[in-house]
C-alpha cells in the first residue's frame, strides 16, 4: 500500500490533467470557435460585433444561469421560456409611462417568476414530484397566465425610461460603440452567481445535494430549502429574464420565450454542468452560452439559412453530450 | 492465466499477474483493496483485454473474448456489488437474456418452476414471483448465486459473495460450494474473511498492489502469514490494546420504537466506553442508529443526552447534541462522491466554523490539513475528490467529517466494512483512541471478532428486540451467536 503511493500519485497526477482538459476543453472549443469564425468571416471580429453577440446572448444567458442552479441540484426546469413570457407581460402592464417609476415593473416582473419558483419549489422539494414534470405543467400555466392577463395582445405603449434597459447603452456619444446595459446586467447576474456558487455554504449545499442528496441530508443540511430556493432563484432570473426581453422589444408579448428553455439547458450542459448534478460550473455556463451565442452569430454572418442553423445547433448540443459521457467514462 | 498485465491510463493495475485454476477446487483470491482482484477477474470475464499475457483456458490459448462469450464458455461472476432489475420478479431476473420460450413466448411458468429448483439447491425457499426490490439483502445475494450456478458454469467467480448474508445463509453457500466442486466446477472465491477463506478454499493466490505474490496451498498456510503476503509488512495486532476508561454516563434511550422495525430499545452509554451492538442481517440494528440519528422518524421513545431529553428530528438536531454518525453505507450517505476531501470533510461544519454566509477558505483548508495528517488520509492533495480514494481512505474522511463536528457520541455503524486489513486496523487504533479521549461510542457490526477485539459491553438484537447485554470480562462467541439467533 505504502509502496503504491507513488503509482497512486502518478496516476492522480494524470487524472489532474485530464480533470484539466475537460475543465477547460469548453474554453478551448470557444477559442476554436472564434478563431475559426474570425477566418471564415471578415466582419467577425470587431468590437461591434461582439458586443452584438454578448448583448444577444444577455436573455439567454442569465436564463441558463438560473438553470445552473437547477441542474446542479440534479433538476431540471422547462417552464423558462413561459415564465419569460409571463413576466414580461407582467412587467410591462405596469411600464406605460408616466403610471409608475421604473422599478416597479422590474420588481413586479421578477417578484412573478419569484412566485412561479415557489410553487415549483414547494412541489418538487415537498411533495417530492420530478422536476421535469412539474415545470412541463408550469410551461402551460404561465403561458395560459400570459395570454390572460394580456388578454391575448400584445402590451404596448411602454415608457422609454423601461425600454432603456433592453436597448440603452453607456458611454457611446455620438458614432461611438457603447456599452449595451443589457451585457452590464447579465455580467453583475455572473459575478453574483459565481460568488454565491463558490464561496458561500449555500453554493456548497447545492453541490453537495446534487453529488449525493442523502448524504447531504445526514450531513444536516436542510435539503428540502435548498431544493426549494434554487427554484426560486432560477424562476426568478428567469422573471428579470421577462423584463429585459420586453424592454428590449418594447412590449410585453404573451407568445415570446417559446423554446428558450432549450437554449438555456443546452448552454448548461454544453458548459459541462452534469445532468445527474453535483458538477459543474457558472464559468461553464457562460462560454455555453457565448459558444451557442458565436454559432449564432458566425452562421449568420455566412448567411447560411435559418433552417440549417437549427439542425447545425442540435447536433453540436447532442455532441457535447457525447463528450461529456467519454470523458467520464474514461476515468 | 499467466502473465497477465493490465494498464490504465496513469496505473498499471496488473502486472505479470499468474493465476491457475483446477477443475474442482475453491480457489482464494485475497489481496487488499485495490490490490488488483477485481482488474485480475474483469479480466477473465472478458470485460477487460489484457495489454498482454496469456490466458489458457481447458488447453486452448484464448486472447480476446467478449463478456458473452466468456459466458458462453461457463466463466460467471457473482457480483459484489449486486446487479438486478428491482421491478422484475426473481425468476425474470434470474433468465435475464435467456428466457424460456415457448413457441416465441416467453413462458413464465417453466421460468418460475426452473428458478424454484435454482434457489432449492443453493437452500433457499422464495417464490419466483416476487419482486426482487421486495427481498432483503441477503435474499437478493443468494438469488444471484442460484442465478449464477444456473449457467451450468466451469468457472464461478465470487467476489465478497458473504458481505451481505448471515452466518446461516454463509453455510448454505458453503454446501453449495462443496457440491459444485464435487461435480468439478473451478471456483474463484474474493473474500476478507480469513476464517472463511480457510474453511472453504483449496489453494490461496495473493495479490498485492497489482503483483502476484504466491499461490499457496490453503492447508499450508494461517492468518498471519496470509496478512503478512497481503500487506507486505507485520501486522503488529488487529486490535489495539485498549486504555480506555469509562466515566460517567452520557447518553441514554429509553423504549424507542419504530413500527415493524424494532420495540423497547433502552440502553446507557459512558464516556469512554465503546459499546457493541450484535446481531443478523434484519435485527434493526442500522435502522436503531438512523432513527437516533435522526434520519428515519421514532414512533415512541426518549433520548437523553447528559441526563436532559432532548428530541431529534432530523440529522441537523443530532448533530447540535453532539450526536455523529458513520452511516454503513459510506457511499450512499456518508459521503459526496464529486466533491473534494476539504469540502466533504466540513460539510456537517460549514455553519459551526464560518459566521456569516462566506466559506473562510483558509481556515477551511487549515482543518482539512489537521484532519488528513491525524487520519493519515492518503491522498496527493486535500482537493481530491472522494470518488477516487479507496476505501478505507473514504471511511477516514467520513470519520473526520464526524471529529470535525466534535461530536461526543459517535455511532459507527460498519466502520470497516469492504475496507482492507491495512486500514482496518488504523480504523480500530482510531476508535480506541477517541474512546480514550473520552468519547462514548457505538459500534455497529456484523463481524464478531471485531465486536470482540473493540468493546467494553455489547448488546445482541434480534428481529428489532433486545436479547441480551454481556460486560467484556463474559464475552463469548457461543453466547452471543445464540442470542442473535435467539436460541
Amino acid at each position: 500500500m505504502f509502496q503504491n503511493l507513488d503509482a497512486k500519485s502518478n496516476m492522480l497526477k494524470r487524472n489532474d490533467a485530464k480533470s484539466l482538459l475537460s475543465k477547460y476543453g469548453i474554453l478551448i472549443a470557444l477559442v476554436v470557435l472564434i478563431v475559426v469564425l474570425s477566418i471564415a468571416t471578415p466582419n467577425f471580429l470587431q468590437v461591434k460585433n461582439f458586443l452584438n453577440v454578448f448583448r444577444q446572448i444577455s436573455i439567454s444567458a442569465i436564463l441558463a444561469i438560473g438553470a445552473t442552479f437547477v441542474v446542479l441540484t440534479g433538476g431540471i426546469d422547462l417552464s423558462l421560456g413561459a415564465v419569460v413570457a409571463i413576466t414580461g407581460v407582467s412587467a410591462a402592464m405596469f411600464a406605460h409611462p408616466g403610471e409608475y417609476p421604473i422599478v416597479v415593473p422590474v420588481l413586479v416582473g421578477i417578484g412573478v417568476g419569484v412566485l412561479f419558483g415557489l410553487f415549483i419549489g414547494v412541489i418538487v422539494a415537498k411533495a417530492n414530484v420530478a422536476s421535469f414534470i412539474v415545470t412541463l405543467g408550469v410551461t402551460t400555466i404561465a403561458r395560459g397566465g400570459a395570454l390572460l392577463i394580456a388578454d391575448g395582445r400584445p402590451v404596448s405603449n411602454l415608457d422609454p425610461a423601461f425600454n432603456w434597459i433592453g436597448n440603452g447603452e453607456i458611454g457611446g456619444a455620438e458614432g461611438q460603440i457603447g456599452f449595451p446595459v443589457m451585457i452590464l446586467i447579465m455580467l453583475a447576474v455572473f459575478l453574483i452567481v459565481w460568488f454565491v456558487l463558490n464561496k458561500t455554504k449555500y453554493g456548497r449545499y447545492v453541490y453537495a445535494i446534487g453529488g449525493n442528496e442523502d448524504a447531504a441530508y445526514a450531513s444536516g443540511v436542510k435539503v428540502d430549502r435548498v431544493k426549494m430556493s434554487v427554484y426560486v432563484i432560477c424562476s426568478g432570473l428567469a422573471g428579470l429574464a421577462g423584463v429585459m426581453q420586453a424592454a428590449r422589444i418594447e412590449v410585453g408579448q404573451p407568445s415570446i420565450g417559446v423554446g428558450y428553455e432549450l437554449d438555456a439547458i443546452a448552454a448548461v450542459v454544453i458548459g459541462g454542468t452534469s445532468l445527474s448534478g453535483g458538477v459543474g460550473t457558472v464559468v461553464g455556463t457562460l462560454i455555453g452560452a457565448l459558444i451557442i451565442g458565436f454559432i449564432n452569430n458566425g452562421l449568420d454572418l455566412l448567411n447560411v439559412s435559418s433552417y440549417y442553423q437549427q439542425i447545425i445547433k442540435g447536433l453540436i448540443i447532442i455532441g457535447a453530450v457525447l463528450l461529456d459521457v467519454k470523458t467520464k467514462q474514461k476515468r | 492465466m499467466v502473465d497477465i498485465c493490465k494498464s490504465f491510463p496513469g496505473v498499471k493495475a496488473l502486472e505479470n499477474v499468474n493465476l491457475k485454476l483446477k477443475c474442482g477446487t475453491v480457489h482464494a483470491l485475497m489481496g487488499e483493496n485495490g490490490a488488483g482482484k477485481s482488474t485480475l477477474m474483469k479480466v477473465l470475464m472478458g470485460m477487460y483485454v489484457p495489454d498482454s499475457g496469456k490466458i489458457i483456458y481447458d488447453g486452448r490459448e484464448i486472447s480476446r473474448y467478449s463478456q458473452g462469450q466468456a459466458i458462453g464458455m461457463g466463466i460467471t461472476m457473482v457480483h459484489q456489488e449486486l446487479s438486478y432489475i428491482p421491478h422484475m420478479t426473481i425468476a425474470e431476473n434470474m433468465f435475464l437474456g435467456r428466457e424460456i420460450l415457448k413457441n416465441g413466448i416467453i413462458d413464465r411458468t417453466a421460468m418460475c418452476e426452473k428458478a424454484k429448483e435454482l434457489l432449492a439447491r443453493v437452500g433457499v425457499s422464495l417464490d419466483p414471483k416476487v419482486l426482487m426490490k421486495d427481498l432483503s439483502v441477503s435474499e437478493r445475494q443468494m438469488v444471484e448465486i442460484a442465478k449464477c450456478v444456473s449457467y451450468n458454469a466451469k468457472i464461478v467467480i465470487m467476489d465478497e459473495p458473504t458481505s451481505a448474508i448471515t452466518d446461516k445463509e454463509v453455510d448454505q453457500l458453503f454446501a453449495v460450494l462443496n457440491d459444485l466442486k464435487a461435480k468439478g466446477v473451478a471456483i474463484v472465491y474474493i473474500s476478507h474473511k480469513m476464517d472463511e477463506v480457510l474453511k472453504i478454499s483449496d489453494e490461496v493466490t495473493i495479490l498485492r498492489d497489482g503483483t502476484f505474490i504466491d499461490t499457496f496451498p490453503t492447508e499450508n498456510i494461517d492468518i498471519d502469514q496470509i496478512i503478512v503476503a497481503m500487506v507486505g509488512r507485520e501486522l503488529s495486532q488487529v486490535y489495539p490494546e485498549k486504555n480506555n476508561e469509562i466515566g460517567e454516563q452520557v447518553f441514554e434511550v429509553k423504549g424507542l420504537k419504530r413500527e415493524g422495525v424494532f420495540h423497547d430499545i433502552s440502553f446507557s452509554l459512558r464516556k469512554g466506553e465503546i459499546l457493541g451492538f450484535a446481531g443478523l442481517m434484519g435485527a434493526g440494528r442500522t435502522e436503531i442508529m438512523r432513527a437516533i440519528y435522526g434520519i428515519d422518524k421514532l414512533d415512541e421513545g426518549e433520548i437523553y443526552v447528559r441526563g436532559e431529553q432532548i428530541t431529534i428530528r432530523n440529522p441537523g438536531d443530532a448533530i447540535k447534541n453532539k450526536i455523529g454518525l458513520v452511516n454503513e453505507d459510506r457511499k450512499g450517505v456518508g459521503l459526496v462522491l464529486p466533491m473534494s476531501i476539504k469540502k466533504n470533510l466540513t460539510l456537517s461544519n460549514l455553519n459551526k466554523y464560518f459566521n456569516g454566509i462566506v466559506v473562510g477558505n483558509k481556515k477551511e483548508a487549515e482543518l482539512a490539513d489537521k484532519m488528513m495528517q491525524m487520519l493519515a488520509i492518503k491522498a496527493p492533495s486535500k482537493e481530491q475528490l472522494v470518488k477516487n480514494l479507496s476505501g478505507g481512505n473514504q471511511q477516514k474522511v467520513v470519520l473526520g467529517k464526524l471529529l470535525l463536528d466534535e461530536a461526543e457520541i459517535l455511532i459507527m455503524d460498519e466502520p470497516t466494512r469492504g475496507i482492507d486489513v491495512g486500514a482496518k486496523a488504523e480504523i480500530y487504533k482510531l476508535i480506541c483512541e477517541l474512546a480514550e479521549e473520552g468519547k462514548a461510542v457505538i459500534v455497529v457490526s456484523s463481524e464478531m471478532p471485531e465486536l470482540l477485539g473493540l468493546c467494553d459491553r455489547i448488546i445482541v438484537l434480534h428481529e428489532g428486540e433486545m436479547m441480551g447485554e454481556v460486560q467484556r470480562e463474559d464475552f463469548d462467541q457461543e453466547t452471543l451467536m445464540k442470542w442473535a439467533f435467539a436460541q
